[in-house]
């Protein structure tokens, strides 16, 4: 069972390479988009603390902003 | 009810989405794998070289459908003058060329043991690797150009010319006589793939659907924040 899984009458290594070549290429879109996500979003809490305290009420005021600034999962 | 579309009313939603999508994602993937790999059948013809099949097919699909998709954006985003639509499109793209890549790669991969050539330069697997030129022209334009104006323009006039090779890659191996088979699945015809292949076709479909879902989610987040970051900037 476990070899006809793997070696699958000789075309295992044909079938198993485009499984991993697609799962790998979906690793390295999902880390890729995820650091371009951490990285602006850190870059916009960064430059949000650094405002002065009317500049940030005001900024507050846009709901999309709190809504940055609530979610912090990474993804 | 264009106003739905303003990014503070749809951030609230994508913003808390990804992470119930990765979820689902990696459910149905789980199954779809399952399915791919041990349960459906080996085919009479091509042996177990058929589920290759169950990667190569749902990523050649949603391909064509994503840059359909980036197209009717980018014209409609054109003539109705939403910027909105510029942004959807453009996250739209990432995953729409690593599906592209993907249903070349698996292709070539699958040519080997069925046509014993990894590469032929037949109308079907050629008109892909246009598509995929499309997909890197549309993409480079978006880091090239700053002037907004510009770069929808430019990007809208690409998928536009991009566009016409869709129907010639779906027609191709009825037009011309090319090594890649005819399409065993019609949505108005019987389709010639027997049921313990379709299901776990249409699992993996649904799965590649999710994951390009996913990354467009992920992408359009970081598409908003950039733009507040510039916002920002400003005050």
């Amino acid at each position: 069972m476990i070899n006809e899984i793997f070696l699958m009458n000789g075309y295992g290594v044909y079938v198993w390479s485009s499984f991993l070549f697609t799962l790998l290429s979906f690793l390295s879109l999902y880390v890729v988009i995820n650091i371009q996500y951490v990285k602006e979003k850190n870059k916009f809490i960064s430059k949000f603390g650094n405002l002065n305290s009317e500049r940030a009420a005001s900024a507050k005021l846009q709901n999309i902003n709190k809504e940055i600034l609530s979610n912090s999962s990474n993804i | 009810m264009f106003k739905l579309f303003e990014p503070n009313k749809i951030f609230s939603i994508t913003s808390k989405a990804p992470k119930y999508v990765l979820l689902l994602f990696i459910i149905v993937l789980s199954v779809g794998l399952t399915e791919a790999l041990i349960l459906s059948p080996e085919d009479y013809k091509q042996s177990h070289s058929v589920r290759i099949m169950y990667v190569h097919v749902p990523a050649a699909w949603i391909t064509l459908g994503i840059f359909s998709a980036i197209t009717l954006l980018s014209v409609l985003g054109y003539i109705i003058k939403i910027k909105n639509f510029f942004l959807i499109a453009k996250s739209l793209a990432p995953s729409g060329f690593v599906f592209n890549i993907v249903a070349l790669v698996t292709g070539s991969i699958w040519g080997k043991p069925t046509w014993g050539t990894w590469w032929a330069w037949d109308a079907r697997i050629t008109s892909m690797l246009i598509l995929a030129l499309f997909y890197g022209m549309y993409l480079l334009s978006w880091r090239i150009y700053e002037n907004k104006e510009k770069v929808f323009k430019i990007t809208s006039i690409i998928t536009i010319l991009g566009i016409i090779n869709v129907p010639i890659i779906k027609y191709s191996v009825d037009w011309w006589n090319t090594l890649h088979q005819p399409a065993s699945i019609n949505i108005f015809t019987k389709s010639s793939i027997h049921t313990s292949m379709l299901f776990p076709l249409l699992i993996m479909t649904a799965a590649f659907a999710l994951f390009s879902l996913l990354i467009f989610l992920m992408k359009y987040n970081t598409e908003l924040i950039k733009i507040k970051n510039k916002g920002l900037d400003r005050l």
